[in-house]
């Protein structure tokens, strides 16, 4: 889970009071958001609405790796919800047919807008999103066709009384010239085309607030059917997509690399890396380095905040240009480090979790966009904004690394402590007894049965007694 | 009157304080000839320099700093061995300790007796810590100046006070507070520091008629405890014993720790490796060889100070010792 928050006074308290609210609110443990979390970037984050001119200082970043989405954060993020799961689309989201999926996504943006055209007032706007990745086809069905009943088990009845607009948009744009490759029942209520992210697509709108759609039956259930199979199915490359991972071997050394794929044909366009690595990850800045094409490629902004053990973490931000149709390549090699055993979360050896690296870009289209008006279509444009009509904007999170740390041994906390103290004790005792006492000849003793058998033996062997 | 007939009676002299049959005993200048040139390839040519340099620590920077302190101060001069002695506390914060066995060689020098009351003693010892802490407020200033803020204090000496980072290395520090419990971590941080600094006054009090060899004994003891020791603190007492080779029919167990030390070097890498890299191993294996190198050195040193105060105790009483019914006698520490 992740969190941003662009504040204007008195960062710190209230940056903690914020996570502190979140957690509460939506039953996330954001309450785990410290410093040790916690960075300022400098240019991956602008305020997304009204604003009036950017401190960076005033912007909080946090990630927490290893928090993953669950029931308990699907129901009160459906509680914000003016119908909440009663009415309008939101009865579709039922949690067991929802993390019954491939990936699950949950977030909310909470913006300034102006209230009207004239811009007297500021509103704020709450922006809900929840991405859901169903693979039917995997999963067993075998078919690509898919409905809503299939995939949510229930089906659409009614809008939301309080909602001012209610839609529902499927995407069916062709493949390629032939049209009639695939079928939406009901029949959608309206068809938009738009260009989406360099792409010119063809929705079917299904308005649920006009009257005509719950004419012939009391529920919605829309349907996608493939006439044709498809012979080869070529889903389209983004044309910014990145990995990353983690090499080396061996529980000292590693190396963080990630990859960043420019497809586009003959655009090069500029991307902002922004890495935050967690303090015990300890990072050698000096062995950065960013090949492109089998050539160095110096970015031509970076910033790095080194991290202070147990408080910050290391902050590394890069402007890189990528050249068309290439592949770059970022690499920095890191060193473990042995923490306190109460720092080891409770199943140590799955390890730790380092946050994804957030690239920004603003990424040309292949094909021309003109601005769609805000005004007609709000939701569309939240959903798919754009800024001006050759480029739209992309943040794109790469996957978060798992990477083993050495670990004490857990189990011997009073065992160190005994032994340790016993070699400092066997230094004491020596020194104690050679600066107290003093040499004196020995007094003599008959000694005991050990003294008079070696005796014994010593007088066979022919040496002197002792 | 040659320097020559007076070094003869100035060993006239100090051969009447000892007793009869203890020639042997005695150093001559000719034994020691070669004595600088044994403590120099000691140095330079143990296994542990080599290691430390080809690591590029800057634990040579360190033993050099010590090097000339201790120059400094068999030579004489009180204001070289201050500031010499101020630059490597400046460093580390350990060498403060060396203090003391500086300011005794220093009084022995100018024939000035340790006694309490005594005017002239505390008026050298004052002269002395003047110059040292002068020193030492000048290069802390100095830094000040360069960095324009008081950052680096905690930054250094409240890093090796508080040991924060717990890398594992040949010490005893790491695995220690890598399994302390969170309540107890101050008092055992406490509790360890104190421990490198307390032998001093100890053993100033016994050794107060040998500096040199307290400060052998002190440097080893900074070299155990200090929080972050590596092999080339080992190194620099290593590179003393050369002088002290005369000891050698009386230390007890040198075979046995000169076997411990050398097995625990090469147990080292090894154990690493199989922790770090191989996973057959976990971190109790290559803590048990950290301790059983410790308890070596340990044994090492002291076992080379019981060998010298039993040389000091035949000095005084005759080689041969005999009970009252003429037998042999043994000599016991009591």
């Amino acid at each position: 889970s992740n969190l941003w928050y662009l504040f204007s006074h008195s960062v710190d308290k209230a940056w903690k009071e914020l996570s502190n609210v979140l957690s509460g609110i939506f039953c996330a443990s954001l309450n785990f958001i410290d410093s040790t979390n916690t960075v300022t970037p400098t240019a991956s984050f602008k305020p997304l609405g009204l604003a009036n001119g950017t401190d960076h200082h005033l912007l909080r970043y946090a990630v927490l790796p290893r928090e993953v989405v669950c029931t308990e954060n699907l129901t009160p993020w459906k509680k914000l919800l003016p119908c909440g799961s009663k009415a309008g689309l939101a009865v579709l989201l039922k949690a067991e047919r929802l993390f019954h999926s491939s990936y699950h996504s949950q977030a909310v943006h909470v913006r300034p807008i102006c209230r009207d055209a004239s811009c007297l007032a500021v509103s704020w706007e709450l922006r809900q999103t929840l991405t859901v990745v169903f693979d039917s086809f995997s999963s067993g069905q075998g078919k690509k066709d898919w409905s809503l009943f299939k995939m949510f088990s229930r089906t659409l009845t009614d809008a939301c009384p309080l909602a001012s607009q209610s839609r529902v948009y499927v995407d069916i744009s062709p493949k390629n010239k032939e049209n009639e490759l695939l079928e939406v029942t009901p029949a959608p209520t309206s068809v938009h085309e738009a260009i989406v992210q360099g792409d010119k697509r063809t929705y079917a709108v299904y308005d649920l607030l006009s009257p005509s759609l719950f004419n012939t039956s009391r529920s919605l259930n829309v349907q996608l059917k493939w006439t044709r199979p498809q012979d080869s199915s070529e889903l389209p490359i983004p044309v910014l997509h990145a990995q990353r991972y983690v090499s080396g071997y061996g529980l000292q050394t590693g190396e963080i690399r990630t990859l960043i794929h420019n497809t586009h044909p003959y655009r090069a366009f500029p991307v902002i890396v922004l890495e935050t690595v967690p303090w015990y990850l300890r990072l050698y800045v000096h062995t950065l380095t960013i090949i492109t094409k089998g050539k160095e490629n110096k970015p031509s902004y970076i910033h790095y905040q080194p991290a202070q053990d147990r408080r910050q973490p290391h902050l590394l931000e890069m402007l890189i240009q990528l050249p068309a149709n290439s592949i770059t390549k970022i690499t920095i090699q890191f060193e473990r480090a042995l923490l306190k055993w109460t720092e080891y979360p409770p199943d140590p050896n799955h390890g730790f979790y380092v946050s994804s690296s957030v690239l920004s870009a603003l990424v040309p289209s292949v094909i021309a966009m003109k601005d769609v008006d805000v005004e007609q279509s709000p939701l569309f444009t939240s959903l798919f904004p754009s800024s001006d009509g050759s480029s739209y904007f992309v943040r794109l999170y790469t996957e978060p690394l798992l990477v083993n740390l050495p670990t004490p041994d857990f189990s011997m906390p009073y065992n160190v402590i005994c032994l340790t103290c016993t070699v400092v004790a066997v230094c004491y005792g020596s020194f104690y007894n050679l600066l107290t006492r003093t040499f004196h000849v020995e007094e003599p003793s008959r000694g005991g049965l050990a003294k008079r058998l070696a005796n014994v033996i010593r007088k066979f062997r022919g040496v002197p007694p002792l | 009157f040659s320097l020559v007939q007076f070094k003869k009676q100035k060993l006239l002299i100090e051969l009447d304080k000892y007793a009869p049959d203890v020639a042997e005993l005695i150093r001559t200048p000719m034994e020691m000839h070669y004595i600088p040139l044994k403590v120099a390839l000691f140095y330079l040519l143990n296994p542990y320099t080599v290691m430390s340099c080809v690591a590029k620590s800057t634990c040579a920077i360190n033993n050099t700093v010590i090097a000339f302190f201790i120059l400094a101060t068999i030579k004489g001069s009180a204001f070289l061995s201050a500031v010499f002695l101020a630059l490597a506390t400046y460093q580390s914060l350990y060498p403060l300790t060396l203090f003391a066995p500086a300011l005794l060689y220093l009084l022995q020098r100018q024939f000035i007796p340790i006694k309490l009351k005594s005017k002239s003693f505390w008026l050298y010892t004052v002269q002395y810590a003047a110059l040292y802490l002068c020193s030492l407020l000048v290069i802390i200033c100095l830094s000040f100046f360069l960095l324009n803020s008081w950052d680096f204090i905690p930054s250094v000496y409240g890093f090796i006070l508080s040991v924060p980072d717990l890398t594992p290395n040949i010490g005893l520090f790491w695995y220690f507070f890598a399994e302390m419990f969170e309540h107890f971590s101050l008092f055992f941080v406490c509790v360890f520091q104190i421990n490198v600094f307390f032998y001093t006054i100890p053993l100033a009090i016994k050794l107060k008629e040998h500096p040199v060899f307290f400060m052998f004994v002190q440097i080893a003891i900074i070299s155990i405890f200090k929080s972050y020791p590596t092999v080339g603190d080992v190194a620099l007492y290593m590179a003393f014993l050369p002088v002290w080779n005369h000891l050698y029919r009386f230390l007890r167990n040198i075979f046995i720790l000169s076997c411990v030390l050398i097995v625990c070097s090469f147990l080292f890498p090894v154990l690493w490796h199989l922790w770090i890299y191989a996973g057959s191993a976990n971190s109790n294996f290559y803590y048990a060889i950290t301790l059983t190198f410790n308890i070596g050195q340990i044994l090492l040193v002291s076992d080379y100070f019981y060998a010298f105060l039993r040389r000091e105790y035949y000095l005084t009483h005759g080689l041969h010792l005999t009970r009252q019914d003429g037998t042999e006698a043994m000599l016991v520490l009591k």
